[in-house]
């Protein structure tokens, strides 16, 4: 077993014919994901690498059964393409688009919450999700990931992912799922919503998670992880000398005050139990210490 | 975004929010000539992105045209927590009856957003919310239903505004949901929002935050975004699409993302050294990209070695290398670089710079090596 997606999961990709959905939409075919189609309204009937091209979502969905949608299209429609997406009957929705505002976030989340509570988002502005050697969905490169677990990956960082992915798969150690939830202010997914779903999970037997500073969203896990979890964590938080009060690029990292630091982040997580690293690398050694002793 | 007081101003004036009528002025006679058209008193205020303007005295009060000249030609030019004072705001004095406090922002971990409304604003709101939180009234606003006026009205009512001025306020925080809501803030906030002896409700100040990622939408911004006084280095690097903030070190970065750039900084710290610099050329930058980052670090002559830290995601590691090379072409770059490169499409970016490889261009295979052999050729 894996989280979210495996190798039933049937996904079309939102803006295939553009640069980037193609790239990505190929390559994840070519990883072995199940793209059964694409949506492009105005392309419908034509084909991206065989590959076939709808108008709609709705007519994807009819055409193909697909179940999974990987959205790849501009701020301006990124939200739209959610919705869409969640219309036509999808449940779970990678969106990858960096750059959407935070109000038309806020919006597009409240309005599946409300009108859509069985569809997942996840992102936006996410690398995606991959179960190794059963389906990527998103913009990681298949090649650093390891099959077989035990472990699972959740990071809000997007290149931070790809660098857990690579330190475990350095070592020989697999992943069961890796999930990039993204740092944008309105993630559709959260830390908690994947810690839960790797505690449900008999393959996932440790969970390697990566924070940064801004927001409470580290906080708010360390919470859950000491009421819930029994499988083992390990967690880095990246940011220790960031200067403060600045904004680094990332919507999600500001700090405020003494919330939201590094520190604050790393010693919640401590003290809900987890094992906390100060780089990835020693976040990857101190892991294979967990996986040895299972 | 941030804006200046003045612009926060202008901003709220496009969604009816009451202002008192001033000027802004960037030299002395500017200021006296704003002050004369404004009336006596007025109030002098400092024109800065950092909180605390009055207590360093970047606020005052002027009787006459003489007065004005003075406290202009104290504060212009002034230095508040490193900022450094190029304009003034004058307007006609208030007679204010009371203080209150107002602001939407979003509410992150409840994915909603957030209005604060408060009797007791003017003071330091950050110590009422600590010691007497209950003399917050806060809303959490559904972003789809947005704020209605009877929401609003019950609002004001737990507020326990001055019942007199209920009905305005009320209105005054519709449009001023409405400024963070269709003007894409991501905060508005008044503080203080006054009431006059003569029972008027207006902003006697203005804090705005504009959501950089709405720019597309909205034109109007061009001209706040003129007004940007940053340091020329991060000026340069906003051109070319890199998010640069100068730091105290010696070692340069390079990453893509932020999470990566800053994990950077955090190797760099944890083997001895320092970063001169925070600069994360984003997702999928190209050749181009990567050349002009090496070429902003470059201008910076604290730079002792630069750590170019690439995991290729959406980014494509062969782009990095070409970009490399490209500016390796086209300027001297003084300080060593040290590459570390992984990810999509690594094994073409590696082999595209073995040829060029020497001391001053050196691969390094993990992120902690180059760390510490950039430290290293930075001299620790």
């Amino acid at each position: 077993m894996a989280i979210f997606v495996d190798e039933s999961t049937r996904v079309i990709v939102q803006g295939l014919t553009g640069g980037q959905g193609r790239f990505h939409g190929v390559r994840n075919r070519d990883y072995g994901t199940k793209i059964v189609g694409g949506v492009t309204p105005g392309k419908g009937g034509e084909d991206v690498e065989g590959i076939p091209v709808f108008d709609t979502v709705k007519d994807a969905v009819a055409a193909t059964g697909a179940t999974a949608s990987f959205v790849c299209v501009p701020p301006r429609a990124a939200t739209a393409a959610i919705l869409e997406a969640a219309e036509a009957g999808i449940d779970f929705v990678v969106c990858i688009t960096e750059g959407i505002p935070a109000h038309d976030e806020a919006r597009c989340y409240n309005q599946l919450v409300e009108g859509f509570p069985a569809t997942r988002l996840l992102g936006p502005n996410c690398p995606g999700v991959i179960s190794p050697g059963r389906c990527n969905i998103g913009i990681t490169s298949g090649d650093i990931a390891l099959p077989g677990g035990p472990v699972g990956i959740v990071s809000r960082s997007g290149t931070l992912t790809y660098q857990a992915l690579h330190e475990l798969s350095a070592k020989g150690v697999g992943q069961t799922t890796c999930v990039g939830i993204g740092g944008d202010p309105v993630p559709g997914t959260n830390f908690i919503d994947c810690l839960a779903a790797f505690e449900a999970d008999p393959e996932t037997r440790a969970v390697m998670m990566i924070g940064e500073i801004g927001g409470s969203e580290e906080e708010r896990a360390a919470g859950w992880i000491r009421e819930h979890m029994t499988k083992p964590v390990v967690a880095y938080v990246a940011g220790v000398t960031a200067p403060p009060g600045r904004k680094m690029g990332h919507a999600g990292a500001i700090i405020s005050g003494s919330k939201g630091t590094a520190q604050a982040k790393m010693e919640a997580l401590a003290s809900a139990g987890v094992t906390v690293a100060r780089n990835p690398t020693e976040a990857g050694e101190r892991m294979v210490d967990v996986v040895r002793s299972l | 975004m941030d804006l200046f007081e003045y612009q926060g101003k202008q901003y709220f004036a496009r969604f009816g929010i009451p202002t008192s009528p001033g000027g802004v002025a960037e030299t002395v006679d500017e200021a006296v000539a704003a002050a004369q058209a404004a009336g006596f008193p007025c109030v002098i205020k400092a024109q800065v992105k950092v909180g605390g303007r009055g207590k360093a005295g970047g606020i005052k009060l002027a009787a006459t045209p003489e007065e004005a000249r003075a406290h202009a030609a104290a504060i212009l030019g002034m230095d508040i927590k490193g900022h450094v004072v190029r304009r003034v705001w004058v307007e006609r004095a208030s007679d204010i009856a009371a203080e209150y406090y107002a602001g939407f922002t979003l509410d992150r971990p409840n994915k909603v957003h957030l209005g604060m409304l408060s009797a007791q604003g003017g003071v330091e709101i950050e110590d009422v919310a600590a010691t007497n939180p209950d003399a917050i009234a806060r809303l959490s606003i559904d972003p789809v239903r947005g704020l209605d006026l009877e929401t609003a009205r019950r609002w004001v009512a737990e507020a326990e505004l001055d019942p007199a001025v209920r009905e305005a306020t009320a209105a005054l925080l519709c449009d001023l949901y409405r400024c963070y809501d269709e003007g894409d803030c991501d905060l508005a906030e008044i503080n203080p929002l006054i009431v006059t002896t003569d029972g008027r409700v207006h902003a006697l100040d203005a804090k705005v935050t504009l959501d950089d990622n709405a720019t597309f939408r909205h034109p109007e911004w061009a001209e706040f975004a003129a007004t940007e006084t940053e340091d020329p280095r991060e000026q340069l690097a906003k051109q070319k699409g890199l998010t640069y903030i100068g730091l105290d070190g010696t070692v340069g970065i390079i990453a893509n993302g932020a999470g990566l750039a800053m994990s950077t900084l955090d190797v760099v710290n944890q083997a001895g050294g320092s970063a001169a610099n925070f600069l994360d050329i984003g997702g999928g930058a190209n050749a181009d990209v990567m050349s002009a980052a090496l070429e902003v670090i470059n201008t910076d002559p604290k730079v002792r070695s630069i750590f170019v830290n690439i995991f290729g995601g959406i980014t494509r590691v062969d782009e990095v290398a070409k970009g490399v090379l490209a500016a390796l072409e086209r300027v001297k770059i003084a300080a060593p670089i040290v590459l570390r490169l992984d990810g999509t499409n690594a094994e073409a970016g590696r082999a595209l710079l073995e040829p060029h490889l020497s001391d001053r261009l050196i691969a390094s295979p993990t992120m902690l090596e180059a760390a510490e052999r950039a430290v290293a050729l930075a001299g620790g």
